[in-house]
């Protein structure tokens, strides 16, 4: 028989991975309106906020409930922790992947020209970088977490790269300033995806080792 | 005993104790640095109330029982021979699981000690009764009853009022062995609260069931199973990150 402890422990991993789900799915259906300026998928994404935000209260709730209930120690209480922490984290990815439909709706009024390159580059290395802090999580993998962590650099490289050279264009071609300033906002967003990547692998090193991370420099994994 | 700063205030070393044949502690080796508390965590007969009554002695009154390894008070080994087990006593006092004041009013409940222990009638007065019922946090609520009965107390108070016995005899070391378990939460708090005002001036061995109590109340916490000490970290550190996986196992109730 199942204690009502490991019950009450697996209906918030449940929540959360329904959540880090709904906001995977989010962030697939942006890249293809970002390539093809999809309206009606542009506002499936912004639709599915409502339901990644009541995964977030869910997740509040059950977390503050478990505490409550269960007075969890050790590694129960830091997987709570981590949790209720994640969530918000997902919540903003949603959040992100939202921006980038309503700035893509906003510039069809006219016709929908595909961004450079780089910002669905920028979007697909994010993407990447929330798949496998999802898989860090659900495996428990602190040097998945790390890895993750590593590849936030060169994410923001690509977006300052990518930011100098619109820039450079915005001062050639001053006609083309909106969807060229898009392009900068939905670049940024998608860095942002993966900064909200990169704090939710923090988390998971502190679920899995138990020592705090952030706010300091990436220590080693033990086979470096 | 002289309190000496360069000793912790309890420490033991290889302490072993055997009821007959059946071992009660295995190699505990333990310090406990001054003005700190430390919470004795540990499954029912783990060896924790042995532990506690290794430091003052009390196990000496078991039949059959056997103690090996060295229990040190200040750095002076309280089993050498020499040491006055009620000089020992009067230093470590102790607070039992069950509140057991004694069939008498309040007042001489706190005299009783210093009293038994030969204080002269002059010294036990009414400002010797007022500081060790303020330093247990009982004062106020007594003020005005001390020659009531101190059965009349509520278990809260009955306990506190044990806390205050106990300091009456001006230890330096108090060893509590459970001492909220039948306590109501607000008792509890008034207890816990009592125990975190006396860390300035004593030092505090608290054995307890309850992970929040150690959490709310100790520094360092100690994991005992089956007589041995398995961890000891600050109470924090022990709580949320242990190292040992039996620790782990005991504290998040996965044992078994």
């Amino acid at each position: 028989m199942q204690r009502i402890f490991d019950t009450d422990l697996d209906a918030i991993k449940q929540e959360l991975l329904t959540m880090a789900g709904l906001a995977e799915k989010s962030l697939d259906d942006v890249a293809k309106v970002l390539t093809t300026g999809d309206p009606e998928l542009a506002r499936s994404v912004i639709e599915r906020d409502d339901r990644i935000d009541r995964c977030e209260l869910t997740i509040d709730r059950l977390g503050t409930e478990f505490i409550v209930r269960h007075h969890p120690m050790a590694g129960d209480l830091r997987f709570i922790i981590t949790a209720i922490k994640i969530a918000p984290r997902l919540e903003r990815i949603g959040d992100n992947a939202v921006n980038i439909a309503r700035y893509v709706l906003d510039i069809t009024t006219g016709p929908w020209s595909s961004p450079v390159s780089e910002v669905p580059r920028i979007l697909a290395q994010a993407r990447a970088m929330v798949t496998d802090v999802v898989k860090a999580f659900v495996s428990r993998d602190a040097d998945k977490a790390r890895e993750v962590i590593r590849r936030d650099d060169q994410v923001d490289r690509l977006y300052w790269d990518l930011f100098r050279a619109l820039l450079e264009r915005i001062r050639t071609d001053p006609d083309a300033v909106h969807s060229l300033i898009t392009q900068v906002l939905v670049a940024r967003f998608a860095e942002r995806i993966g900064d909200q990547a990169t704090n939710i692998a923090e988390e998971i090193i502190y679920l899995v080792e138990g020592a705090p991370v952030k706010h300091s420099p990436l220590p080693p994994t033990g086979n470096e | 005993m002289v309190p000496s700063s360069d000793h912790p205030a309890v420490e033991t070393r290889g302490l072993t104790v055997y009821y007959g044949d059946r071992p009660g502690l295995l190699d505990v080796s333990l310090a406990v640095p001054r003005h700190r508390i430390v919470a004795i965590i540990g499954p029912s007969g783990c060896g924790k109330t042995t532990f506690l009554r290794c430091i003052n002695r009390l196990n000496d009154e078991i039949r059959g029982v056997r103690i090996e390894g060295r229990v040190l008070v200040d750095g002076v080994d309280v089993y050498r021979s020499g040491v006055q087990l009620e000089a020992l006593r009067k230093r470590v006092g102790m607070v039992f699981q069950k509140s057991n004041p004694f069939p008498m009013s309040i007042r001489d409940n706190v005299t009783f000690g210093p009293r038994m222990a030969g204080v002269p009638e002059r010294e036990l007065g009414a400002e010797m009764v007022e500081r060790s019922l303020r330093l247990a946090g009982l004062w106020d609520e007594v003020r005005d009853l001390l020659d009531r009965s101190a059965l009349d107390l509520s278990g809260g108070q009955q306990q506190r009022l044990c806390v205050a016995r106990a300091l009456a005899n001006q230890p330096d070391i108090l060893l509590l062995d459970e001492p909220a378990s039948a306590l109501d939460p607000i008792s509890t708090a008034k207890v816990e609260e009592t125990l975190l005002q006396l860390k300035e001036r004593y030092t505090i061995v608290v054995v307890t069931h309850n992970l929040q109590q150690a959490a709310r109340i100790a520094d360092d916490t100690a994991f005992l199973m089956d007589g041995r000490l398995v961890e000891v970290a600050s109470t924090t550190t022990l709580l949320t990150n242990p190292k040992e996986r039996l620790t782990e196992a005991y504290i998040t109730g996965r044992f078994g």
